[in-house]
């Protein structure tokens, strides 16, 4: 099929950049979206043009690497990652617009690239435990309620690939850091930092510059992992206790 | 490597690095964060969801006529004399909503503010894309809470205006707030701003109850549809906006009190 895609081109951090428009012929419903990308910068270098920069590693959805918004949406039409989106969720003649996440704390480095630091500085700030685990322990040793387990494994899924920050219209990234506070405050290994980590991640989070949840859940909508809303309401229970105690 | 330290930025030319510089231990920041300040709206809302459940109570006395409803009336200036002054329990009252007012009104400029900061506007944009400007899932309700929450901030200066402070008086002058309640609500206008207000309420409280909670940490369902949170938003919202159009609806349609 021949498809035209309207891309966001900016030369570095400083440019301006702007939407540029590509016609691509010979785009197959197989292809996935980022194979597509590969056709088109191949076509582009082949023209003397600069290809277009993106992101990516694994290619298939579990790195969290690639991200681009397509057609307005983090990832596009499908909740999955851009990597595993494919050409069959367009059709011929369609016009494609793809751009960068957009937030404050994501500055575009060139084209669809965006530094995504402030989610590695997030996870500096308390997304670890310092109690060595050694090898796997007994299982029966500790006993974890069995909704505490899979709540915590789903938040664990959370690939941080910051499709939550460009789906909120506040450019919040309250989800990513609710799944990571999640995941380890409701296991036995996260307790002893459990206060200070929601405290020190909070803190680290609004200091990126990222904006406040508003619950209005497209986060959740967008997110390849089908983080759940009420994970953010489960940080903002932690940090209420925690505040109330009192200490980082 | 060229390595320039902002006020709040540390970043290094040349490698694409950055880092905001923060002056405050996380502590104090996270007392002063975002979160909080959903604290403050979530408590400022509920308490003002409080005082409309009372309000709407005391509107519904107009269907117990003239004298019920200005014996009411009378009845909350006088309530708890002489231990409390005069309009003592109406004092306290105020007192506690207007800080209610401040403290959410004062939030949610600080939230708004910040928010259109953080999603990265450039030149009035955020997206250049066309398609999909309504997102994927989020309701009507979530577009209007700024606005309609300026809609319910002009409405009640003018409402106090009209029935509290009595400096504006359509439809007629009167001594009794019975009279005044009719009068006023005889005119279309007059109804229909109500009704408008009415609906802006309804729909900040729909999704507003729900945030509320949600906001304290109380949301445990993992989709909005079908959790209790849903359903005791759904039925505040209706008993409030229903009652509240109960009786200027019954005066302007149906003749009550004239
Ligand atoms: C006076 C004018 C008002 C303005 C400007 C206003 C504005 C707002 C805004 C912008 C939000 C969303 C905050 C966010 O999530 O970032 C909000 C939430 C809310 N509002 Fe209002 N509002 C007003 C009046 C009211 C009234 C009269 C009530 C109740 C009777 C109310 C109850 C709520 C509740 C319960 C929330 C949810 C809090 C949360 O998300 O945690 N608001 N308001
Ligand atoms: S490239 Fe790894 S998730 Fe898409």
């Amino acid at each position: 099929m021949r498809i035209f895609i309207r891309a966001w081109r900016q030369k570095n951090a400083e440019a301006e950049g702007k939407m540029v428009t590509y016609a691509l012929d010979g785009v197959s419903e197989h292809m996935s979206f980022l194979e597509m990308l590969d056709v088109l910068n191949e076509q582009l270098t082949f023209e003397g043009e600069d290809p277009i920069a993106f992101d990516s590693d694994c290619r298939e959805g579990i790195c969290g690497m690639c991200g681009i918004v397509i057609n307005g949406l983090a990832h596009g039409p499908e909740v999955t990652t851009t990597c595993q989106l494919h050409m069959r969720s367009f059709k011929d003649g369609d016009h494609i617009d793809i751009e960068p996440w957009r937030a404050k704390a994501f500055p575009v480095i060139k084209d669809l690239v965006v530094d995504r630091g402030a989610f590695d500085r997030i996870i500096q700030a308390g997304g670890y435990i310092s109690a060595p685990t050694g090898s796997a322990p007994e299982a029966n040793a500790a006993p974890v309620a069995k909704h505490d387990a899979d709540d915590a494994f789903s938040a664990a899924t959370c690939i941080a690939c910051g499709a939550c920050v460009a789906a909120c219209p506040n450019g919040s990234a309250m989800l990513f850091t609710a799944a990571k506070v999640t995941h380890l405050g409701l296991l036995p290994q996260g307790q002893p930092e459990r206060d200070s980590r929601v405290i020190n991640m909070v803190a680290q989070h609004d200091a990126e510059g990222f904006g406040g949840c508003t619950n209005i859940g497209e986060c959740t909508a967008s997110c390849p992992k089908g983080i759940p809303l009420s994970t953010i309401a489960r940080l903002n229970r932690d940090l209420l206790g925690a505040l109330s105690r009192g200490e980082a | 490597m060229k390595v320039s330290l902002s006020r709040t930025w540390r970043v290094s030319k040349g490698l694409a690095y950055r880092e905001p510089v923060v002056t405050l231990p996380a502590l104090k920041r996270a007392r002063r964060s975002t979160v909080v300040l959903k604290y403050t709206m979530a408590v400022s809302g509920l308490i003002m969801v409080g005082y409309l459940l009372l309000h709407m109570y005391g509107n519904l006395k107009v269907f117990a006529g003239q004298d019920g409803f200005d014996e009411y009336a009378h009845h909350l200036r006088t309530f708890g004399e002489p231990m409390l002054p005069h309009e003592g329990l109406l004092w306290i009252v105020r007192v506690v909503l207007l800080a209610a007012v401040v403290l959410h009104v004062y939030s949610a400029v600080r939230l708004a503010v910040r928010d259109r900061k953080a999603a990265g506007y450039k030149n009035g944009t955020r997206y250049h894309s066309k398609q999909n400007r309504r997102g994927v899932q989020r309701s009507y309700a979530t577009f209007t809470l700024r606005w309609g929450g300026l809609v319910i901030a002009l409405f009640i200066v003018y409402h106090l205006l009209h029935l509290t402070g009595n400096q504006i008086h359509p439809g007629g002058a009167s001594d009794s707030p019975y009279e005044r309640v009719v009068n006023g609500f005889e005119i279309w206008w007059v109804y229909l701003s109500y009704v408008v207000a009415m609906l802006a309420v309804g729909f900040h409280l729909w999704h507003g109850i729900w945030s509320a909670f949600t906001s304290l940490g109380q949301n445990r369902a993992d989709t909005r549809r079908g959790s209790r949170l849903t359903a005791l938003a759904w039925v505040l919202t209706l008993v409030i906006v229903v009652g509240f159009l109960l009786p200027p609806t019954a005066i302007f349609f149906f003749g009550l009190g004239s």
